[in-house]
């Protein structure tokens, strides 16, 4: 079975986010890595192939700056190949234009017969893309999978609904996109990081795919404001002595909830 | 005025309109005179309510027999669309269904999206939607600068749902054409988590509890709290994805938005993405043993405590009041 694993490489969300100050765009430029929704996918993609007792498990990425470090920790964990898109036209993209970006590098890559996605990236948190690369490419999809099986042709996938989740059957080839939590990710082994440094990473750019990068503008999309937005105050901060769940008592009462 | 008409992407459950269905008719009714709801499923039950919010015409696909609502109300709606009713803006909820209609949808008119909203405007810039970012700290005004259909999504409880007396709405049913192989996924079974007291994002009290709890067991505190208030419980990311309590119980970013009368945060640091989810509380109260806890910015009432101590009294106070 051949899965392609879409990733997204963000800057460290431990570290605040900031804009550019002439774009508003979300600034891209120091160390990117993978995407924690993303190793599930990663891990959910091999986990699959083994039980399928062959296969491979490709990655596709697309980022600034030739960036190819958490693609490596995919590669470490045990994918064989990596595709990067990376091409400064493409800054500013929307989430249309990187699911027809990412689409065009599962066609070059030759399709597959099962496409994850995580559901939102951490720092955009769009939560379009899974769905438009199934659209552009004409494939079922079935979106926050928390569990998944294929039986023979079919997949088999748990998926989360409002009220707890649907059973859904679907023709392969598919695209899913998985939650946190569907699978535990495996920390890649000394020797899968090293192995991973010698595995196939091609660059490609967006000529090469044949997809007109849509900036801003063309994307049709223009920020118009960045404002601060009204910050919540903080109220009365005490050191519990024992007797603090009496003023929270006290609180309840003085609003008539208790 | 560049909003004529605008659609909006409608839902029910057990044949009653969902709230976030009425917050977006009644937005949208305050920008156009013209709007439309668009059902995925049988509206029979609840097109009432739909016009009393502000729908004059109500489009129903009728049951879907199991199909996937992304792939058949975009294709449906396309159907609609290139037939010479081209709304100006589709309002969508950024809800699973929502979100992936939405993102068909965007492929087959390319078109771009803005998700993730606050507020819509008709202003001098064009159709504005106003997203915070940064945990809500920044607020994003974006026009969309290219035709209609403006596609747009936007959080729960953006707006306050309000009945404005409108007729019953015109039905017009509208069939989802072949999918091909699109159609692929099918439900063949739907599994509802069986919960008692009020639902969480409508809970006039939530208790919330996070990895300060220290392990699954003391999750009961919070249960307990919650019943004896009457509330729902809730959960930090953190202890959702260490399996401690189902998904349902998430609040934040992605999980639910909640604005109760009091958000009680027992065991929670306040990451950003939690944040996001419960900022709107009328009232907040924090339980935190680490005084530098982010979530002590935005509460009320902060107690620098430890959870195992404070809950347990707390909760038989309220005991022997009742």
């Amino acid at each position: 079975m051949n899965i392609i694993v879409c990733v997204k490489q963000i800057p460290d969300p431990a570290s605040p986010g900031a804009l550019d100050a002439s774009t508003h765009a979300l600034k891209r430029e120091g160390k990117l890595i993978l995407d924690e929704s993303d190793a599930y996918g990663v891990e959910m993609a091999l986990q699959l192939v083994a039980t399928a007792g062959g296969g491979e498990v490709n990655i596709i990425s697309m980022a600034p700056n030739g960036e190819t470090s958490g693609m490596r920790t995919a590669l470490a964990m045990g994918a064989a190949k990596g595709l990067l898109v990376s091409d400064p036209a493409l800054a500013g993209s929307d989430a249309l234009t990187t699911a027809k970006v990412l689409a065009a590098s599962v066609t070059k890559l030759g399709g597959a017969d099962l496409i994850i996605t995580g559901t939102e990236s951490s720092d955009g948190y769009t939560g379009t893309v899974p769905e438009q690369i199934a659209e552009v490419l004409g494939l079922p999809s079935v979106t926050f999978a928390k569990k998944v099986k294929v039986e023979g042709s079919v997949l088999k996938v748990d998926r989360q609904s409002e009220s707890g989740y649907d059973e859904v059957e679907c023709t392969l080839p598919a695209v899913i996109s998985v939650t946190a939590g569907v699978v535990e990710p495996r920390y890649p082994s000394f020797k899968g990081i090293m192995d991973a440094k010698k595995k196939p990473l091609d660059v490609v750019t967006a000529s090469d795919l044949a997809v007109t990068p849509a900036g801003w503008d063309a994307a049709g999309q223009k920020i118009v404001n960045v404002t601060q937005a009204e910050a919540r105050k903080a109220g009365e901060v005490i050191e519990d002595d024992g007797e603090a769940f009496g003023k929270i008592v006290a609180f309840l009462e003085n609003l008539k909830l208790i | 005025m560049t909003i004529n008409n605008i659609w909006v992407f409608a839902q029910g459950t057990n044949g009653v309109a969902t709230t976030g269905t009425l917050e977006l008719l009644t937005k949208a009714r305050s920008l156009s005179g013209k709007v439309t709801a668009f059902v995925g499923g049988d509206a029979s039950g609840f097109a009432a309510s739909l016009g009393e919010h502000g729908a004059t015409k109500v489009y129903a696909t009728g049951d879907l027999a199991g199909k996937l609502p992304g792939v058949a109300l975009s294709a449906a709606m396309k159907v609609i669309i290139d037939g010479g009713d081209s709304p100006d803006v589709i309002m969508f909820p950024q809800n699973y269904e929502g979100r992936d209609t939405m993102a068909r949808l965007s492929v087959k008119l390319n078109r771009t999206v803005l998700t993730n909203n606050i507020d819509l405007a008709d202003s001098t810039d064009g159709v504005v939607a106003t997203t915070p970012i940064f945990g809500g700290n920044i607020l994003v005004a974006t026009a969309f600068s290219g035709p209609g259909p403006h596609l747009v999504s936007f959080r729960p409880k953006s707006f306050v749902a309000e009945s404005a007396s409108g007729g019953a709405p015109e039905i017009v049913a509208v069939a989802v054409p072949e999918l091909g192989a699109q159609g692929g996924a099918r439900v063949v079974a739907t599994h509802t988590e069986q919960t008692t007291g009020p639902k969480l994002d409508e809970a006039a009290i939530v208790v919330s509890g996070g990895r300060g709890l220290g392990e699954a067991a003391n999750y009961s505190l919070i249960e307990d709290l919650a019943k004896l208030l009457k509330g729902a419980p809730g959960a930090s990311r953190a202890i959702v994805d260490a399996g401690w309590v189902p998904y349902s119980y998430q609040v934040g970013q992605t999980g639910k938005v909640v604005k109760p009368s009091v958000y009680i945060a027992a065991g929670i640091s306040g990451a950003t993405q939690h944040m996001v989810g419960m900022k709107g509380s009328k009232s907040i109260i924090a339980i935190n043993k680490d005084k530098e806890a982010p979530i002590f910015g935005i509460a009320d009432l902060g107690i620098v405590g430890d959870v195992h101590k404070v809950l347990p009294k707390l909760i038989e106070a309220l005991k022997s009041r009742s």
